[in-house]
């Protein structure tokens, strides 16, 4: 086989356990898997600017959010159905990622880091600001009866779980076409090497931003979709705290892999599934193993994998 | 003429690494620059490419004012440069890095891209190694392929600074022969230590000294200069 005959193979291969998951694995668990999917999306998202561009933002929350409260705010107080309400989401984590990554990529490195996580904390406490509208960290839920497309009830656990997969497979899909395509190469191009990349006669600057706005509006994607299918949207979810899982989700799972992303929310959700049913100090046993797996993976699990056993692994 | 600098002045908090460069290069010509360590060599070139932000004077290109140009624009008007240090793209393959020279020139023409990738690893007698991490090069190896690079992006003006440095002697020889077959393709300015190297290549050579213009002439005229041969090659050692 042809590597991009491999990487289709892994890519329908995943695609297709996940969708006869559902119909072997208890509710509880497919529950699980549903929002994984839905996180994986978000991890994706981060990869492409972290795992392929090289540029390691601490404010990936400040996309999510844009999504997620693009899409809420016009169903919770416009009553806008979901379809035009996500197309909305996608229009706010775009332009937030225009702006955001127009300004930041002045900067670079350690510099990059801190303004991105600044600008993430001013959109938190934006999301607090107007609380009147936001609720602030109380947030407020979507209500059953809103949560309709084309006839289908998206609190139902089973469309839940397939429209989940969907928006996976299509972002996964797309992820795994651009990093063949010649915009993903020029991406890690950039990543390797930028100077060299900028005289070879490649806008550096302009082609990192488009790099964070298709991060940012994934990431957005992933936002929008997880307040519609789990009918909640809160101010934890722009809080540093899920600015860092991403990136703890990539690099568990393999930055710079299409299928690290999942693998890496799937690991860490049941680790810390496991770990909080086992002890209240569940974040020590958490916190030790993210440190082995550091030491012993340090390319993540499937980067682990590509290095010594299948260098096709896309 | 192909480049031409005007007064081109680069300052350093107030230290001068280079001083009113006159310079002009014409098109088909295979130019060296030497001078002493120091004598701001890579800081003109640097300057040529956009990569050193003057402080002072013009560049311009084919007739054109670039000096206010980003370095990826003037590349794209038909620039290639090669690093002083190796810079490739180390985690990639060797096919890779030729082929995103070419792509950034060749655009969506895959088949256009496949065939000058092929042509430069021929070319450069590297394609048995096309899968190979360019990591996983030898140094004399990456120096080719960061010319192959260049190659790829068919440049009219390709600006090489110091190419051999740290290459062994019969690599040497091989870099030679390849300098020679490009001199009918395109123009080459050439920063070089390697006297043997400048002697077997170029056709015109112009000396730095101290960020300025010291001589200008074939290398007979230069070899011939004394005040070349104070500044730079040492009585008796032309």
């Amino acid at each position: 086989m042809t590597s991009t005959a491999k990487s289709n193979t892994l890519h329908f291969g995943l695609l297709f356990f996940l969708a006869i998951a559902f119909l072997v694995l208890p509710e509880y668990h497919s529950g699980n898997l549903a929002r994984i999917m839905i996180l994986a999306i978000y991890a994706m998202g981060y990869n492409v600017l972290f795992g392929y561009t090289g540029l390691l933002s601490l404010g990936h929350a400040l996309f999510f959010s844009a999504g997620m409260y693009g899409l809420g705010l016009t169903m919770h107080l416009n009553g806008w159905t979901p379809a035009p309400a996500f197309v909305a989401a996608l229009l706010a984590s775009t332009i937030v990622a225009a702006i955001v990554g127009f300004l930041v990529l002045r900067t670079t490195g350690v510099a990059f880091m801190i303004v991105t996580l600044m600008f993430a904390q001013a959109g938190y406490l934006t999301i607090l600001y107007f609380g009147t509208y936001t609720r602030g960290d109380e947030g407020f839920a979507l209500q059953q009866a809103t949560r309709q497309l084309i006839g289908f009830d998206l609190t139902n656990p089973s469309v839940r779980y397939y429209t989940a997969l969907i928006l996976f497979s299509v972002v996964l899909l797309l992820l795994a076409y651009l990093v063949r395509s010649p915009f993903g190469r020029t991406l890690v191009a950039i990543r390797e090497n930028g100077e060299r990349a900028k005289m070879l006669g490649y806008n550096v600057t302009a082609i990192k931003l488009q790099a964070v706005i298709l991060s940012g509006v994934i990431s957005g994607a992933s936002g929008a979709a997880y307040a519609l299918l789990f009918g909640y949207a809160g101010a934890t979810f722009a809080t540093v705290q899920y600015s860092i899982l991403p990136l703890l989700w990539v690099l568990v799972g393999g930055a710079g892999t299409t299928t690290g992303a999942f693998f890496g929310v799937l690991f860490m959700t049941y680790l810390i599934d496991y770990a909080s049913g086992q002890t209240n100090a569940y974040l020590i046993v958490v916190g030790l193993v993210l440190v082995a797996v550091t030491l012993f993976l340090p390319h993540g699990i499937v980067g682990t994998l590509r290095n010594k056993y299948a260098g096709w692994l896309p | 003429m192909i480049l031409s600098t005007c007064g081109l002045t680069k300052a350093y908090a107030g230290v001068a690494a280079n001083t009113d460069i006159d310079f002009d290069l014409p098109v088909g010509q295979t130019r060296a620059i030497i001078g002493p360590n120091g004598a701001g060599k890579s800081t003109f070139v640097g300057m040529v490419c956009g990569r050193i932000p003057a402080t002072r004077g013009s560049v311009s290109f084919d007739g054109t004012d670039i000096t206010t140009m980003a370095a990826h624009e003037r590349i794209r008007k038909g620039m290639a440069y090669t690093f002083q240090i190796t810079s490739v793209f180390q985690g990639l393959s060797v096919r890779e890095n030729i082929n995103l020279a070419a792509r950034r020139r060749l655009g969506k023409n895959k088949l256009a891209v496949t065939r000058k990738t092929d042509e430069v690893l021929e070319r450069l007698n590297i394609a048995n190694r096309s899968d190979q991490l360019a990591s996983n090069l030898s140094y004399g190896h990456q120096r080719i392929l960061e010319i192959g690079m260049g190659l790829a992006q068919d440049p009219r003006l390709f600006i090489l600074d110091e190419p051999t440095q740290g290459l062994a002697e019969s690599e040497v020889d091989d870099f030679n022969q390849l300098m020679k077959s490009m001199d009918t393709e395109t123009t080459i300015l050439l920063i070089e230590h390697n006297m043997n190297v400048v002697m077997a290549v170029a056709e015109y050579i112009t000396v730095l000294d101290q960020g300025m213009v010291l001589a200008n002439g074939t290398p007979e005229e230069i070899r011939a200069n004394t005040a070349v041969q104070e500044a730079y090659l040492g009585t008796g050692h032309g």
